[in-house]
């Protein structure tokens, strides 16, 4: 198998005629032909064999052992303005149906690969939605699946994942590997129940969750950028030492308090006027509290800042050579600093959506491992904000999904479903990303000389 | 990790000093002292923390102005009561008369430390490599569960039975490793991310295998959890039925004589180093870096595996739920860190830890205060060890001689990418 360099994903397909493949028809011949630089292309056969393996799972899971019966999507709740009628789908036709969609995708891909070109993300997305339905039609058989709720549920399990990978996305671009989404996270939780339940006031809450989260980032990014100790080490040790603090100070101190350390006022939702009544996304994505307003704004302002702004310019440039940045006068201490503790603050968000949006109370380690999962997020997304929200979102709709699974009453015993997403993600970082190149100087001291 | 400190060529004016001053300033400002220091420093930090969440400590301190003996008190026996109980529960309890009585503690710290050994040095083997495997309790799940399986499935005489139990855990825990390794050489998926995704996976495999009757669930029961390991099969205690600790611990001084040699004296250890300090020269060197990831995976995941055996034969024998691995799977990278990720080193450190444990419980049940503050300060201790810089300028210590100030080499932690490919394209 070979494997895509990943430095010239900014080559459009057209420029990749190369060398290598120059056996094939050039694909144009323009005149500027000969201007073009030329760059090195090699073919990654990964996402066509891996789209070739889920076609054949489908092939033999929903068709060859398919299950005859019907299978309904209601697609909107009682209380929504506009009624969509209940969709009933015959589960054995519609598996074939979407296995031979799913088999043309991967022809197709087959068929890119072969020509030189690079398979887009949005047909890998077509390729996971397809993927997603079909199995969703061969579990419900005979039942219903609330797609609303399916849904909704999804994305309140992704909102903290996505904060986190925000966190690690921008931690990583600058040079300092953050393992320590999840401390950061347990921090911004249990520093906004606390603030939340005192003051009362639950923006406080979300501010002293952002404080929280850039301490703990500030304990890193001093040991790392101050002191050249490793990264990921000063990461796990900092996620124990919050799992360990928060723990102690909840048994010690907020169980015997709980009514004033320990109740804080939640976010209440905002239905956004006309928006919040399209059908299905409509109750999605604007019938939601302020802090999942927060996430979209958070992921377009992380990309647009990353890649189209002096500050992302001068960021990513630490983080892939900071001798050259340092050259032409950029501070690298300083931007590595500063950065850190905003991607510390980002991810103390998502602590306080566990405090102040879902669960309305701290807990002993209650993030529960999702800055780990942040942090898968950040990889399988390559260290891009837009992917890493992607990744989070299939996280969360995987986790998501066993539960309304578990009500239907599916064939699949409810631990494998919930096993999913994570050998979905081992696949994942194994076939489609594969050797992934990070920020250059991600994880490596810069010292000065 | 290797050396903490990167040697350097002496500085010139060295030579001009006498002996005798570079050696105090070894002694003082070297790795030993620190260590020492940021124990000491860490229960310091975790003195504060009892003290200012004590309850007393808080009534006292609102009529301080009145009374501050009062608050002075309450803070001191917080804290001694704290500690002493800590001392009492992991070393020596002088409230008993009876000496073997007296020594029961540290039996239990022992006992704690077995499993946390084995997993550290599992971990410590892995970062020598330059592979971070958080994978421990994956690995520890899956071989508890293999380990189990032979222990009550089959009915083999007494030392057969347990070696082969024992071994089963091994292979189990080097297999669900060894996916990691081998993940990480053929297709190069990140084995940080791999080792955590496939902890979930073994979780809930093993949970789905618990409540399956027929698999692993005891028969006659709804619950989850394993049945019991038959006698033949269980680590026969090592002082009697009075103390805990059991043949575990021969195992592991024998795995920790066993790493020692494997990475200082053999040939497989010597590959095993140089890819960890540079994947890219030891390739340059001949070594096959690939192969050495698969190698050092398995290794670790089988070391790490030999700490769910001894939790499955030795300490839980009477049937195993998920929670087997209670956390010393995590405990366990700490146990490396403070080690140095060095086999003596990671024994000493897991010894400290099982001291830590078996104390925390004790101060547990007697003082009210909860066991994770030992969480906190396990935490701090690798923290303030990984910083030697720091530590120097807490206690204003001398620099050692031929130590640069805050020069320390990179752990093995590899570069997420081959370096080479990506300046040839440039």
């Amino acid at each position: 198998m070979t494997t895509v360099d990943p430095t010239v994903p900014q080559v459009t397909p057209h420029q990749l005629d190369v060398p290598q493949t120059a056996a094939l028809p050039p694909q144009h011949n323009g005149p500027d032909a000969a201007a073009l630089l030329e760059t090195t292309f090699v073919r990654s056969w990964k996402a066509p064999i891996a789209f070739g393996v889920f076609t054949l799972l489908a092939l033999i899971l929903f068709v060859v052992f398919g299950r005859t019966g019907e299978s309904s999507f209601r697609l909107s709740t009682d209380s929504d303005l506009i009624q969509l009628p209940l969709v009933t789908v015959a589960a054995v036709a519609t598996s074939i149906g979407i296995t031979i969609v799913l088999a043309l995708i991967s022809l197709f891909s087959f068929f890119l690969v072969a020509t030189a070109k690079r398979v887009p993300l949005w047909l890998t997305a077509v390729f996971a939605v397809m993927f997603l339905t079909a199995f969703l039609t061969w579990a419900a058989v005979g039942a219903t699946v609330q797609v609303p709720g399916l849904l909704v549920g999804a994305l309140s399990l992704s909102v903290p994942l996505i904060f986190g990978a925000l966190g690690g996305v921008i931690s990583e671009r600058v040079g300092v590997v953050n393992v320590a989404i999840e401390g950061q996270m347990l921090a911004g939780a249990f520093v906004s129940a606390v603030i939340a339940s005192i003051s009362g006031q639950v923006f406080l809450g979300l501010l002293a969750a952002m404080i929280a989260g850039a301490l703990v980032s500030s304990v890193l990014a001093v040991f790392s950028i101050r002191y050249f100790v490793d990264q990921v080490i000063v990461g796990v040790v900092l996620n124990v030492l919050v799992v360990g603090l928060t723990s102690f100070l909840y048994s010690q101190v907020l169980q015997k308090n709980a009514e004033v350390l320990n109740t804080p006022v939640r976010f209440q939702r905002i239905d956004i006027p006309v928006l919040s009544e399209i059908p299905i996304l409509g109750p999605l994505l604007f019938r939601q509290t302020i802090i999942v307003y927060i996430v979209y704004i958070a992921v377009f302002a992380v990309y647009w800042g990353l890649f189209k702004t002096r500050w992302g310019l001068r960021l990513r440039s630490v983080g892939e050579h900071p001798q050259a940045a340092d050259t032409v006068g950029i501070n690298v201490a300083r931007t590595r600093f500063w950065n850190v503790l905003l991607a510390g603050a980002i991810a103390g968000i998502g602590g306080a959506y566990f405090t102040l949006g879902s669960v309305g109370a701290f807990n002993k380690e209650m993030t529960a491992g999702a800055g780990y999962i942040a942090l898968a997020a950040v990889i399988f997304g390559r260290w891009d904000p837009i992917r890493a929200t992607l990744a989070a979102l299939l996280f969360g709709f995987a986790t998501n999904l066993q539960s309304s699974l578990s009500i239907i009453g599916s064939p699949v015993p409810s631990e494998f479903m919930l096993m999913l997403p994570y050998v979905v993600t081992i696949f994942a970082v194994a076939g489609v990303v594969g050797r992934v190149r990070g920020p250059a100087a991600s994880g490596k001291p810069y010292r000065k000389s | 990790m290797s050396e903490t400190t990167t040697p350097v060529a002496p500085a010139p004016e060295a030579d001009d000093r006498p002996q005798w001053h570079a050696v105090m300033r070894e002694i003082v400002g070297g790795s030993a002292m620190i260590s020492v220091l940021a124990v000491v420093l860490a229960l310091v930090a975790g003195a504060v923390l009892i003290a200012l969440t004590d309850e007393k400590v808080q009534a006292t301190a609102g009529y301080f102005a009145a009374r501050p003996g009062d608050l002075i008190a309450a803070v001191l026996s917080a804290i001694s009561g704290a500690y002493v109980a800590l001392f009492q529960g992991s070393i020596y309890d002088f409230r008993q008369t009876d000496f073997l009585a007296g020594i029961r503690p540290i039996t239990e710290t022992l006992t704690f430390a077995t499993p946390l050994i084995a997993a550290g040095l599992g971990v410590g083997l892995a970062f020598r490599v330059g592979l971070f495997n958080i994978g421990g309790r994956g690995q520890m799940l899956i071989a508890a569960a293999c380990a189990g399986w032979v222990g009550w499935s089959f009915q083999l005489p007494a030392p057969l039975h347990l070696i082969l139990a024992i071994l089963a855990g091994v292979v189990g825990g080097a297999v669900w490793g060894g996916i990691v390794g081998l993940l990480k050489a053929r297709t190069g998926a990140h084995e940080v991310i791999v080792t955590i995704m496939l902890n979930f996976v073994a979780l809930y495999l093993v949970m789905f295998l618990l409540r399956t009757p027929g698999l692993l669930q005891a028969p006659g029961t709804n619950n989850p959890i394993s049945p019991a390991v038959l006698p033949s099969a269980v680590l026969p205690k090592l002082f009697g039925p009075e103390f805990n600790l059991h043949w575990g611990f021969i195992v592991v001084v024998a795995a920790t004589i066993y790493v020692a040699y494997l990475l200082n004296r053999s040939s497989l250890g010597f590959k095993f180093r140089a890819v960890g300090e540079n994947p890219n020269a030891a390739r340059v060197a001949g070594i096959n870096v690939k192969s050495m990831y698969v190698y050092a995976m398995l290794i670790s995941g089988g070391l790490v595996g030999l700490a769910g055996v001894q939790q499955m034969l030795g300490t839980v024998t009477s049937g195993f739920s998920s929670g087997i691995d209670a956390g010393i799977g995590f405990d366990a990278i700490t146990v490396a860190l403070l080690g140095r990720s060095k086999p003596w080193g990671i024994f000493a450190a897991g010894v400290l830890f099982g001291a830590f444990k078996a104390g925390g419980f004790a101060m547990q049940a007697s003082q009210g205060v909860p066991i994770d503050i030992v969480v906190v300060v396990q935490a701090l201790i690798v923290l303030f060890i990984a910083a030697p810089p720091l530590i120097r300028v807490i206690f204003r210590l001398p620099t050692p001689v031929g130590h640069l100030p805050a020069t320390r080499s990179k752990p093995g932690k590899p570069a997420p990418v081959e370096a080479p490919s990506k300046e040839a394209v440039r």
